[in-house]
């Protein structure tokens, strides 16, 4: 049961957020190209981090907690994984501050035009944008 | 380079992307640093785990020695540096969204849509 330890933390990682996705209607996994986008050269950038820091053996993994499979560098598929939950955990937390408070300012307040992020018009996440909008026009 | 070296510099690009480059200015917004806290708390626990168990090991020759909650002092300066270029990241995909909205209200009024957006909560 020990190797399934890291493994374990990254899944109470999602766990721990789904309800946001599932209850708050936060509409991070919905917009699942957007996530990898914001994911993926975060996954490169610290991945080779992660990979330099242990080739020089700044860190090393105790391998009683992993499941055993490596990665090219040795590296343990955990920490591949890690660089895909935690980012998006990261999305998930920011986008819940969003529905909860909807007239703080993201950045990205115009985040109602078409493409990926234009929504499903059935679902209910256009207030808070629309709302968001509302506030940068008045003066 | 020590692991310190390397994550003072994690920070202070991911600072530069924010703030320089992609413009997003995260850091200068409440939302940002709200979502931050409450992920400082759960890195706590996760990093708590790994680093007390141990998960992982840190050579001391690298790292400072300046921990909390087991976790190297270097482990919040990555998981800072990490949440901020993908928060960076996910605002400007948004932004790009968003611009073809954008282009329209300019194409009808000049100037206006730009006048319009207020800088707010900086």
């Amino acid at each position: 049961m020990a190797h399934l330890l890291y493994l374990g933390l990254l899944a109470a990682c999602l766990v721990g957020t789904a309800p946001l996705e599932l209850f708050l209607h936060v509409r991070v996994y919905a917009r699942w190209r957007r996530l990898l986008g914001a994911v993926l050269p975060v996954l490169v950038l610290f991945g080779a981090w992660d990979l330099v820091g242990s080739a020089t053996r700044t860190w090393t993994y105790n391998s009683a907690y992993l499941l055993g499979l490596r990665l090219p560098g040795r590296l343990p598929v955990e920490e591949l994984l890690f660089f895909l939950v935690v980012p998006s955990c990261a999305v998930l937390t920011y986008e819940a501050v969003r529905v909860r408070r909807p007239r703080w300012s993201y950045g990205d307040e115009a985040d109602i035009g078409p493409g990926d992020d234009a929504g499903d018009p059935a679902d209910g996440t256009a207030p808070a944008e629309v709302s968001g909008t509302h506030v940068r026009n008045q003066p | 380079m020590t692991y310190t070296v390397a994550g003072v510099i994690a920070v202070l690009a991911a600072l530069a992307y924010d703030l320089l480059l992609a413009r997003t200015r995260l850091v200068r917004r409440r939302a940002f640093w709200t979502a931050y806290a409450i992920m400082l708390g759960c890195q706590l626990i996760v990093n708590g785990v790994l680093t007390g168990v141990p998960v992982v090991r840190y050579d001391p020759r690298r790292i400072t020695g300046v921990r909390l909650v087991y976790a190297p002092v270097e482990d919040l300066m990555f998981g800072f540096a990490m949440v901020l270029v993908t928060l960076t990241t996910w605002v400007l995909l948004g932004r790009r969204g968003a611009a073809a909205t954008r282009a329209e209200a300019l194409a009808v009024q000049p100037g206006r849509a730009a006048a319009a957006q207020p800088q707010r909560d900086r």
